[in-house]
C-alpha cells in the first residue's frame, strides 16, 4: 500500500478489519476518497519529528484512580430489554466462526 | 529433561490471573464469580455509548504486589487499546497494556533451582463469557452462542515468562510456584479449574546446543496442571516428529483437546490479527510514586520459597523427597505458620509436619484456624506415647471439627495408649488365635505383619500404636 | 452569577431564569411557549429529532413548585434547553443521527444533562447532528438534514447543526452541542449564534457518545455571550466518572463578561485569515479594529504550524473514531441485521447502519492505525499536536488571545459539498487547531456577508483561559454589526 494510491484490495483489507460489508463499487469509491485525504496527510507523514514527543492527552493528568468500592449495577431487565436477541438472560448471537485471540 | 534424542524443548508460559479485587478494573461492578448472568454490569463494562473507564486503585495495588513478588521493576505505565471484534468484548477493543507495562524484567526461582525470567506482568480487562449452544458444545458445530458480561471488565494481570523452561515438569513446577506466589501476595485465588488462573504455553524445539529458537506454537485450553503437562509433552513429540520427518513447524495457535489427548490447529479464517494498538485516550498514565512502591514492598509477606525454607530449617537433617513433598504441601495450604508455631511451643518438628501435611491438610481451612498451642500439645502427647497414632488422628479430627483441648478430647473418647504390658498380652492372644499365619510370618512372609497389626487394632479398639505392634512382632520372630 | 439586570448585558436565557425565580413568568408558561414555537417552525427546520412535550412540562411544573415553596430553583430555572442527540438522556432515544442507534434509549443520563437539570433547566428535546458528529453540515444525518434559519436552502453547519439552528430560530434560548473539530463553533458561525468549545477536560464527557476521545468536548450554543458563559459555568466541573476531567474550582465565567479588554493583547492569526472568503476576512479585520478601539493591543501573528492541523486532525480523529465505533456490532443494542455467523452479522449490521461519511472515516482511521502505517500517520499526527501546542504556547508569550475566522465561508447550499469530502473537511481548517491543542475557543456572530448570511469571528485562548476568552468575546458582541433576522424565527 503505497501512500496516496490505494487499490481495491487494500480497501477490502481495511473493510474486513473494520467489519463493514462493502460492495466493489463502494470499495473503489472509498479507495479513491481515502487516497485524496492521505495525499494531504503525506505532509504530516513526511515531517521530521525527531525529538518530538507525541501528545496522547492534552492534559498533564496522572494517576486518576478510584477506590475499590462497589457501585450500582444496572437492572438486568433494563439491559436486556434493548438487546436484539436474548436467551437464558444472555445475549444471543449467531454461531461464532473464529476463535478469540 | 530434554526431548528424546538430540532435541531440546523450549517453553514459555503466559499466565493470566484474575485479581481478587472487590470491583472490576474500570467500574464499580462487583468482581464476583458464579452469579446470575448479566447482573454485574453497568454502562462502563457493557461498553454502552458514552461510557468511560476509571481505573481501580486496588487493582493497581495488586498488580504492584505481583510485580514486587516477582522481582520486577515497577515502571510508569500506559493503557492501550487492542482492537478486534468478538461478541464477548463489549467495546470490541480490550483495554490492556502494550509497550509501557507496569512490571518488567523479573524472575521466579523454581524449587529445583532453575531461574525463570519474567519478561512482563501487565494489567488488562477480562472479556465476558461465551457459551456455544448446540453441536455438542463444540465451537465449530454450534447453532448459536450466548454471552454473559459479568466477567467483562474483571481485572487481570498477564504474566509472561521468558522461554526458560525446558520440560513439561518444569512447566508444571513454574505454574505451581507462580500460583503459590500469587496466593501468598494475596493478589489472586489462583484456581485453574475455576478460571481465575489461565495458562497458555508457547512450545518450540531445537537441536540441543543451538542458540536459535525454533518456530513456536501457542497451546490454549489448558484447564489443569495435568493438562498442561500432557499438552506440552504431546506438542514436543509432535514437533520433533515433524522436524525429523523433514517437515517444518508452522507458527500457529493450537487447542488442547483433553478427550483425545492431542493439540489441534484452530480453524481460523482471518489473517493474523492486526490489533492496531494505540494509547487509550480515555485513561491517563499510571505513575506509582516511590512511597507507594515502598508501602507495597513492606506489606508483602514472605513468599512460598522463603516459607518452605523456614519449615525445612526446623527439620534438621531428616530430609528426603517425602519430606520435601510435605513441606510443599503445608506451605501451599497455608499451614506452615501452624507448624512453625507448634514447634516453637515444643512440638517435635517431624511429627508436627507429618500431622499437618497428612491429616490437617484434609480440612485445610479449619486447620488454618487451629490454635497452635493445642496442636503442639497433641503432637507432644503422641510423641511421648500417651496416644497412639490412630488415636492422635482421631483427636485431631475432632479438634478440626469442633475445636477444643486435645487432652479433654482424648479423655472424653476414653483414649489412653496401650501400655507395653497390655500390648504384649493382646499380641499373645492374637498369635494364639492365628497359628497358621504366625507360622507363615515366621517363615518370612513380612506382609502378614499388616494382618496381625489389624487384628491387634481391632482387639484394642485402635488404642495400640502400629509401630509398637510391628516392633513387637519382629522381636518375637527373632 | 452575574444578574443580567444589573449587568445590562443581553442574556435571554438568564433573563428567563431570573423571571422564573421571581415567579413571573412561570416555568410552565415559558416551556409551553417554546414547545409551541418548536411545533410551529421545526417542520421546516428539522432541528429536532425528539421533542419531549410531556416530560418538559412536568419538569417545568416541578420548578414552579420549588419557586412557590421558596426552595432554590437553580441558575437556569425554567430555561428550555435543547440537547444534541449524541448526549445520553435516560429513557429517551439517543440516536447520534444514525440508523445503528435508531430507537436506542440509554439507561443513564450524561453528566452534563444531570448538571442542567440540577440547575433547573428544562430539557425540551434532542437535536439533529451529522451522524456520530462526523460532518460540517448536518447533511450526514440518517434522518434528514437540518436547515439554516437564515436561509432554509442552506446548511446550518455541523455537526451540531440542529442545536445551532434551534437557538438561531429562537426555538430555545440555549442548547448543548459537542465540538471535536469545530462542531459547535462552525454551525454557530453559520447560524449567527454564539458557540463555545471549552478547554479539554473542563466538562465531563461521561454520557457523550464518543467520536474522538482526545478531542471531544461538550459546550454551549446560545444567542448571547453571557448566556454561553452561564451555561459553561453550569456544565463545567470535575466528574469522577471521567478520568480525563480536570479537578478545578468553578470557573465563574459569567462574572468575567463585563471586564472589558483594556490592555488585552490580541494576536490576529494569519493562518486563520488566509484563504477565507473575502467577506469573512473583512469581518475578522473589523473585529480586530473593534477590539483595538475598546483598548486592546492588536497585532498580527503567525503560527505556521497551524497549517498542519487539518491533515493531522483527519488522521487522529478518524483513528480514534474507528475504535470508538467498533462497539456498534449488533450484539447488545441497536440495529441488527441477521446472518449465518456472528462475523457476518457484524459486517452486515455495520454496512446497513452506518452512513457513507461514517464508513469513510472508519476506513480512514482503521488504515491510519494499521500495521505498517501507525508511525507514519497516527504516530506522526500525535506529534503534530505537540508541535501545535508548543507553537501556540510561543504565540501566547506575546498575546492573551488570538483572533481569526471561525470557518472560511458563510452557509453553503444544501448538497453543495456532499460529493467532495475534502472540500467539506476544509470547513474545519480554522477550528481544528484548538481541538488538537485542547484549548478553548469561541465563535461570536459578527455581521453578515453581502448575502446577509451570518459571519462568525473566532477568539482563541490558552488552556484554562476561559475567563479571558469570555472577556474578549463580550467586547466583540458589544460592538458587533447587526445581524438580519433569520427567515425562520419564533417571535
Amino acid at each position: 500500500m503505497a501512500g496516496g494510491r490505494l487499490t481495491r484490495a487494500d480497501a477490502a483489507y481495511v473493510a474486513r478489519l473494520a467489519r463493514i460489508d462493502l460492495t466493489d463499487e463502494e470499495l473503489d469509491t472509498y479507495a479513491q476518497q481515502l487516497a485524496v485525504v492521505l495525499e494531504h496527510a503525506a505532509q504530516v507523514a513526511a515531517l521530521d519529528t525527531r525529538g518530538v514527543e507525541p501528545t496522547a492527552h492534552p492534559l498533564p493528568l496522572r494517576n486518576v484512580l478510584r477506590a475499590d468500592e462497589p457501585g450500582p449495577s444496572l437492572d438486568r431487565a433494563e439491559v436486556l430489554a434493548q438487546a436484539p436477541a436474548v436467551e437464558d438472560n444472555r445475549f444471543r448471537v449467531p454461531p461464532i466462526l473464529g476463535e478469540a485471540p | 529433561m530434554s526431548a528424546p534424542g538430540a532435541w531440546e524443548s523450549v517453553i514459555g508460559l503466559e499466565v493470566h490471573c484474575e485479581l481478587k479485587t472487590r470491583t472490576k478494573l474500570f467500574c464499580g461492578c462487583r468482581n464476583a464469580f458464579g452469579e446470575e448472568p448479566n447482573t454485574n454490569v453497568c454502562p462502563v463494562c457493557l461498553g454502552l455509548p458514552g461510557s468511560l473507564p476509571v481505573l481501580n486503585a486496588g487493582a493497581v495495588e495488586l498488580a504492584m504486589r505481583i510485580g514486587t513478588a516477582l522481582h520486577c521493576e515497577i515502571r510508569p505505565s500506559l493503557f492501550h487499546r487492542k482492537n478486534y471484534f468478538y461478541p464477548d468484548m463489549p467495546k470490541d477493543f480490550q483495554i490492556t497494556q502494550y509497550d509501557a507495562p507496569i512490571n518488567v524484567d523479573g524472575f521466579l526461582d523454581l524449587p529445583d533451582g532453575t531461574r525463570v525470567g519474567i519478561v512482563r506482568a501487565h494489567m488488562e480487562e477480562d472479556t465476558g463469557k461465551t457459551t456455544h449452544v448446540g453441536g455438542g458444545g463444540r465451537i465449530h458445530d454450534a447453532e448459536h452462542a450466548l454471552v454473559d458480561y459479568n466477567r467483562a471488565g474483571v481485572p487481570l494481570v498477564e504474566i509472561v515468562s521468558a522461554p526458560d523452561l525446558r520440560s513439561s515438569t518444569q512447566a508444571r513446577l513454574y505454574v505451581s510456584e507462580l500460583r503459590g506466589i500469587l496466593v501468598a501476595a494475596d493478589a489472586s485465588d489462583g484456581r485453574m479449574e475455576e478460571g481465575s488462573l489461565r495458562v497458555d504455553a508457547n512450545v518450540s524445539v531445537r537441536r540441543a546446543g543451538t542458540a536459535e529458537l525454533g518456530t513456536r506454537c501457542e497451546i490454549k485450553n489448558l484447564n489443569s496442571l495435568r493438562s498442561l503437562g500432557r499438552a506440552v509433552d504431546y506438542e514436543i513429540d509432535r514437533q520433533v516428529a515433524l522436524l525429523e520427518d523433514g517437515g517444518a513447524v508452522v507458527q500457529q495457535t493450537r487447542h488442547w483437546d483433553e478427550d483425545h489427548g492431542e493439540t489441534v490447529a484452530l480453524r481460523s479464517k482471518e489473517e493474523a490479527f492486526d490489533y492496531r494498538y494505540f494509547p487509550e485516550p480515555d485513561l491517563v498514565p499510571v505513575v506509582p510514586d516511590p512511597a507507594w512502591q515502598r508501602d507495597v514492598s513492606a506489606s508483602l509477606g514472605p513468599m512460598p520459597a522463603e516459607r518452605r525454607a523456614k519449615v525445612s530449617a526446623l527439620l534438621g537433617p531428616a530430609d528426603g523427597p517425602a519430606r520435601v513433598e510435605q513441606v510443599s504441601t503445608v506451605v501451599e495450604l497455608g499451614l506452615d505458620a501452624l507448624v512453625v508455631a507448634a514447634v516453637n511451643a515444643g512440638a517435635d518438628p517431624v511429627l508436627a509436619l507429618t500431622r499437618a501435611a497428612n491429616e490437617a491438610a484434609a480440612e485445610a481451612e479449619r486447620a488454618r484456624a487451629l490454635d497452635a498451642a493445642s496442636f503442639a500439645s497433641l503432637v507432644r502427647m503422641e510423641h511421648d506415647g500417651e496416644l497412639s497414632a490412630t488415636q492422635a488422628k482421631a483427636v485431631l479430627a475432632d479438634m478440626l471439627e469442633l475445636g477444643g483441648d486435645p487432652a479433654e478430647i482424648a479423655q472424653r473418647r476414653g483414649f489412653e495408649a496401650l501400655g507395653a504390658g497390655s500390648l504384649a498380652a493382646v499380641v499373645d492372644e492374637v498369635l494364639a488365635a492365628n497359628p497358621a499365619e504366625w507360622e507363615r510370618y515366621r517363615a518370612g512372609e513380612d506382609k502378614l505383619a499388616g494382618f496381625f497389626t489389624g487384628k491387634v487394632m481391632q482387639a484394642t479398639s485402635g488404642r495400640a500404636d502400629g509401630k509398637a505392634v510391628a516392633a513387637e512382632l519382629r522381636r518375637r520372630r527373632g | 452569577m452575574t444578574d443580567p439586570s444589573t449587568s445590562g448585558r443581553a442574556a435571554p436565557a438568564l433573563g428567563i431564569a431570573a423571571g422564573v425565580r421571581r415567579g413571573d413568568p412561570s416555568a410552565a408558561a415559558v416551556v409551553q411557549r417554546h414547545l409551541e414555537a418548536i411545533d410551529e417552525h421545526d417542520g421546516v427546520l428539522h432541528a429536532f429529532l425528539t421533542v419531549l412535550h410531556d416530560s418538559a412540562l412536568a419538569e417545568a411544573a416541578e420548578i414552579d413548585r420549588r419557586v412557590a415553596a421558596g426552595e432554590a430553583a437553580g441558575a437556569l430555572a425554567g430555561v428550555p434547553v435543547a440537547v444534541k442527540d449524541n448526549l445520553c438522556t435516560r429513557g429517551v432515544p439517543t440516536t447520534c443521527s444514525s440508523r445503528i442507534l435508531e430507537g436506542w434509549r440509554p439507561p443513564y443520563d450524561a453528566t452534563v444533562v444531570e448538571k442542567l437539570r440540577a440547575a433547573g433547566a428544562v430539557v425540551v428535546g434532542k437535536t439533529n447532528l451529522d451522524e456520530f458528529a462526523m460532518g460540517s453540515s448536518t447533511e450526514n444525518s440518517a434522518f434528514g438534514p437540518t436547515r439554516n434559519p437564515h436561509d432554509p436552502e442552506r446548511v446550518p453547519g455541523g455537526s451540531s447543526g440542529g442545536s445551532a439552528a434551534a437557538v438561531a430560530a429562537g426555538l430555545v434560548p440555549m442548547a448543548l452541542g459537542s465540538d471535536t473539530g469545530g462542531s459547535i463553533r462552525q454551525p454557530a458561525a453559520l447560524c449567527g449564534v454564539v458557540g463555545m468549545k471549552p478547554t479539554y477536560g473542563t466538562v465531563s464527557r461521561y454520557g457523550l457518545v464518543a467520536f474522538a476521545s482526545s478531542l471531544d468536548q461538550v459546550g454551549p450554543i446560545t444567542r448571547s455571550v453571557l448566556d454561553a458563559a452561564a451555561l459553561f459555568d453550569v456544565i463545567a466541573g470535575d466528574d469522577p466518572r471521567d478520568s480525563t476531567c480536570l479537578e478545578r474550582p468553578s470557573p465563574r465565567c459569567a462574572e468575567r463578561c463585563d471586564q472589558g479588554v483594556d490592555g488585552l493583547r490580541v494576536g490576529v492569526l494569519a493562518e486563520l485569515l488566509d484563504g477565507v472568503d473575502p467577506a469573512v476576512g473583512a469581518r475578522v479585520r473589523q473585529a480586530a479594529e473593534v477590539l483595538a478601539a475598546a483598548g486592546a493591543h492588536v497585532e498580527e501573528r503567525s503560527v505556521p504550524e497551524l497549517r498542519l492541523g487539518l491533515p493531522a486532525y483527519y488522521l487522529v480523529a478518524p483513528a480514534e473514531a474507528s475504535s470508538n465505533l467498533a462497539r456498534y456490532d449488533g450484539v447488545r443494542y441497536g440495529l441488527r441485521v441477521e446472518a449465518d455467523t456472528a462475523e457476518a452479522m457484524n459486517s452486515a449490521t455495520r454496512a446497513a447502519g452506518f452512513g457513507p461519511e461514517v464508513k469513510r472515516r472508519i476506513m480512514l482511521g482503521t488504515y491510519a492505525l494499521s500495521a505498517g502505517y501507525y508511525d507514519a500517520y497516527y504516530g506522526q499526527a500525535q506529534k503534530v499536536r505537540t508541535l501545535i501546542i508548543d507553537a501556540l504556547a510561543a504565540a501566547y508569550q506575546h498575546a492573551d488571545v488570538l483572533l481569526g475566522a471561525t470557518t472560511p465561508t458563510t452557509a453553503f447550499a444544501l448538497g453543495a459539498k456532499v460529493d467532495d469530502p475534502w472540500a467539506m473537511y476544509l470547513s474545519d481548517v480554522c477550528t481544528v487547531p484548538s481541538n488538537l491543542a485542547g484549548h478553548p475557543a469561541i465563535s461570536v456572530p459578527f455581521g453578515t456577508d453581502d448575502g446577509l448570511l451570518p459571519v462568525g469571528v473566532q477568539v482563541l485562548a490558552p488552556a484554562l483561559g476561559e475567563a479571558v476568552l469570555f472577556r474578549a468575546a463580550a467586547a466583540l458582541e458589544d460592538a458587533a454589526p447587526a445581524l438580519s433576522a433569520p427567515r425562520v424565527l419564533a417571535r
